[in-house]
């Protein structure tokens, strides 16, 4: 039984795989286009849930789907009035009614299983290496650093209409302005309502609890690449974790209706080398540390 | 008073015409063609929202809406939400609660327990009466001040506080608060309408265990909403004083907890999904049953299912709330709790298809779309199991894959129901049957579309695309694209269903007694078509 799972899970993980790999450039961070698994995954979490979803939860709904089809279309066939004029009389069989009880609570077991493992895994917040608490507010992030110095800057949507025609200036400038805040020279593509004016910098291979609230209304963070997504609740200081193991830049987008505007306050993370990570947290510092940052920039919101 | 007996029975064929005869009306089959007219209304106003957000997604930028604002692309974004809204509250409280409960159950529960009528008439007329007022209510609140500087409601239909309170101070939040509290006491009132009715008003011989499967899934239903719409109402009031009067229930500055909100809503809103679905079981039941001249196969099974997912419904509402921030082991056992449905919900399925197994089927409108209804809410079912883990369901919440799956289980389950029991009881109801072909077509076209809507939204959420969304990275283009062309598919559907219903009520053939041969079992098909004004004058007795 648990061989012919992992079968499935392997043949069902490569479909994915393969499906993924012909439709994606890298699918890391970020959504690509027609793509239809989860984005790539950085942190164990993703992995996990990753894993989950595809090696056991997938293959098992996709079964159960074709059996039940695959029924209903039999039964079309062999019992359409044409070929079955005459139809039995049978009203119940004990037999097979506990069948269709007790197989269904067994596969509810083999999911329930690595389920309670995985929920577990993420919710328990492991011992953090640093701690960043993000507010949700209508309609910005702000970030602080806890425990250094008062380190607390908001992170604004690039505004949309950057992207339209005529405006490639402003957009150019918006990136120069990214690049100026992360402090290297990277390029990247804009990605337009993924992309905010500053972004969250952390170093890789590092626990970091984030603390997660807001200051009006109900907003959620999330980062698909690594497998987290909390609520953040006005009074309340949601936990959760993640530790990325690549360098690189993740999107994420408000996952709670907030208003007009909720679709125009993503989150976008990037995460750095240990060392590049202890110089931008110096530089840091000594921009934001008084929270120097103009309140304009929070008006910025989506045009 | 002997002489008005004797007047009553000599003439019990008289009725009040006119518009008398429907607003005074206490006679249950004119009041379930009310409800029946007012779902169908009400669906064209929630579909036609749908498509304006389907038009709106179907490419990447503010467009559409904006020509609906005169260029206000900050009025536009409200506008989604507000469409969002409004398309959830008259979908769940407008459309499929009055079609199903107030529209079949009204119709056909006191016929097919072999009653004259329901056990308080007068209070179903009430019941009906006060669904317009509320729909007016609901309507109203988009013409008014919601958040400042908008108008309409845009918090969703879930209204989650603060940004239903102090997210929202203009009145149209009030408005729609009281519109729910007009459509709750609605259907409060015809739930203890139904209980009763069942409870007392059964032909001699009709045992509970003899009762057919959609009194049976009413009974079931009316249960839920007399449970669970108080804590509504509580709820909604709860808002309506932290807005009005200096309350702070859901205000953590006051010491409350925009959780709590969460907490009573989904003690409501989960057995609501229920209510919404459990009278389709019971429909698909008896046209499964019908078509494949066959009884239904393990009834008592049926039965018990149904009680069984009636009373799990309200042991599961936080699985709505996996991301709120509960502890890990409330989350453990809410996972646990919400797998057990699967269980009753795969009785039923397994039971249509043993049902249908040895049977003569005869593939009739009424038994595609219930056919379809089997192969739809599988598929909307085992998203649920994928969705019940908590642990998957932090990558897949506030995503498209939920609006995929609850579409699954109520766009393609409750109303393929609900165009099933209208398909099947039309011809009884009206006395004219429906044209076999073009409904055929109504299903084909409604089948390929709603699918192509939905479907690909299960993509979209596995890729991360966060649901009330009015504009999205372009990445997600393709699949929005497919799926606001499924909407236009389903749009030529219901353009395809109204042309049916005026064909068969214009010029559809006479209907019979008993059009659907030996498979229809029910007190309804005993009776003429149309049913007389009062039936049973002399109960009937069930062996």
């Amino acid at each position: 039984m648990k061989k012919a799972l992992s079968a499935a899970a392997t043949f069902f993980t490569g479909l994915f795989c393969l499906t993924a790999a012909t439709l994606a450039d890298d699918g890391v961070g970020k959504p690509v286009d027609g793509g239809i698994t989860f984005q790539g995954s950085v942190t164990e979490t993703m992995d996990r849930i990753t894993d989950f979803h595809d090696g056991i939860l997938m293959p098992i709904i996709t079964v159960i789907t074709i059996f039940v089809l695959g029924l209903i279309g039999y039964v079309m066939f062999r019992f359409r009035e044409k070929a079955n004029p005459t139809p039995s009389k049978t009203t119940h069989n004990i037999f097979i009614e506990v069948v269709w009880t007790v197989v269904p609570i067994v596969i509810l077991v083999i999911i329930g299983i690595p389920s309670f493992r995985l929920l577990y895994f993420q919710d328990v917040v492991p011992e953090a290496d640093m701690v960043i608490q993000a507010t949700g507010n209508q309609w910005y992030w702000t970030y602080e650093y806890i425990g250094e110095d008062g380190l607390m800057y908001d992170s604004t949507m690039v505004p949309s209409a950057y992207w339209d025609k005529g405006n490639e200036s402003d957009l150019a400038e918006a990136k120069a302005g990214i690049q100026r805040m992360i402090g290297n020279n990277k390029d990247f593509e804009m990605q337009r309502l993924l992309e905010t004016d500053t972004r969250v910098v952390v170093p890789v291979d590092t626990t970091v609890k984030l603390i997660v609230t807001a200051s009006d209304v109900l907003h959620a963070w999330t980062i698909p690449s690594f497998g987290i997504k909390i609520d953040a609740v006005p009074g309340r200081a949601n936990e959760t974790w993640f530790k990325a193991r690549e360098v690189g830049t993740y999107y994420g987008q408000c996952s709670e209706l907030c208003g007009p505007y909720h679709a125009f306050m993503p989150i976008a993370v990037e995460v750095v080398s240990k060392a590049d990570y202890q110089q931008w947290l110096a530089r840091a510092k000594t921009i934001y540390a008084s929270n120097s940052q103009p309140a304009n920039s929070r008006l910025a919101v989506a045009q | 008073m002997a002489d008005t007996i004797a007047t009553n029975a000599d003439h019990h064929e008289e009725h009040p015409t006119g518009w008398v005869r429907w607003v005074y009306s206490t006679n249950h089959k004119d009041i379930g063609t009310l409800y029946l007219i007012f779902a169908v209304f009400a669906g064209l106003v929630g579909g036609f929202f749908s498509f304006l957000m389907r038009w709106e997604l179907a490419e990447p930028g503010v467009q559409v809406l904006t020509a609906l604002t005169g260029d206000n692309a900050d009025a536009a974004y409200h506008l989604f939400n507000v469409l969002v809204t409004a398309h959830g509250l008259i979908m769940v409280f407008f459309m499929v609660m009055p079609a199903m409960i107030g529209g079949f159950g009204n119709w056909f529960v006191p016929i097919m327990i072999g009653a004259p009528d329901m056990a308080f008439p007068r209070m179903n007329n009430v019941s009906f009466w006060l669904l317009p007022p509320a729909f007016m209510l609901l309507f109203l609140s988009m013409f008014v001040e919601g958040p400042a500087g908008f108008n309409g409601v845009g918090g969703g239909w879930t209204m989650y506080a603060p940004l239903s309170t102090k997210g929202a101070p203009g009145p149209a939040v009030d408005l729609a608060i009281l519109s729910l509290h007009v459509a709750g006491a609605s259907s409060i009132l015809g739930a203890v309408n139904f209980i009763t009715t069942i409870f007392n008003m059964r032909a001699p011989g009709m045992t509970l265990h003899k009762m057919p499967l959609f009194a049976w899934a009413v009974l079931i239903t009316a249960f839920l909403l007399l449970l669970s719409l108080p804590v509504l109402a509580g709820a909604i009031t709860m808002l309506l004083t932290d807005r009005n009067f200096g309350t702070a229930f859901f205000d953590p500055a006051g010491g409350g907890d925009p959780i709590l909100f969460q907490h009573l809503f989904w003690f409501f809103g989960h057995p609501e999904v229920y209510i919404l679905i459990l009278p389709g079981f019971g429909i698909v039941s008896h046209i499964i049953s019908t078509f494949s001249r066959k009884p239904i196969f393990g009834y008592l099974g049926m039965v018990y299912a149904m009680v069984a997912i009636g009373f799990i419904g309200f042991i599961v509402w936080a699985h709505h709330m996996y991301t709120v921030g509960l502890d890990v082991d409330v989350k453990a056992y809410f996972v646990a709790a919400t797998m057990v449905i699967a269980v009753p919900t795969g009785v039923k399925i397994f039971s249509w298809i043993a049902t249908m197994w040895g049977g003569s089927i005869r593939f009739t409108t009424p038994m595609l779309f219930s056919i379809g209804f089997i192969a739809l809410f599988t598929i909307g079912g085992v998203t649920g199991v994928v969705l019940s883990n908590a642990g998957a369901d932090q990558a897949m919440h506030d995503t498209y894959y939920v609006v995929a799956h609850f579409h699954y289980v109520l766009s393609l389950g409750a109303v393929f129901a609900i165009f099933a029991g209208f398909y099947y009881w039309i011809g009884k109801m009206s006395g004219r049957q429906y044209p076999e072909l073009w409904g055929k077509i109504h299903f084909w076209v409604m089948f390929i579309g709603v699918n192509l809507i939905f479907f690909p939204q299960h993509f979209l959420g596995l890729q991360g695309m966060p649901r009330r969304y009015v504009d999205y990275p372009d990445q997600y283009e393709y699949y929005n694209y497919i799926s606001s062309v499924g909407a236009l598919i389903t749009l030529l559907s219901v353009v395809i269903f109204m042309f049916v219903v005026w064909r068969t009520l214009r010029a559809g053939e006479k209907c019979p007694d008993n059009p659907w041969g030996e498979g229809a079992t029910t007190l309804e098909w005993t009776l003429s078509s149309p049913p007389p004004f009062h039936q049973f004058n002399d109960l009937p007795r069930i062996k």
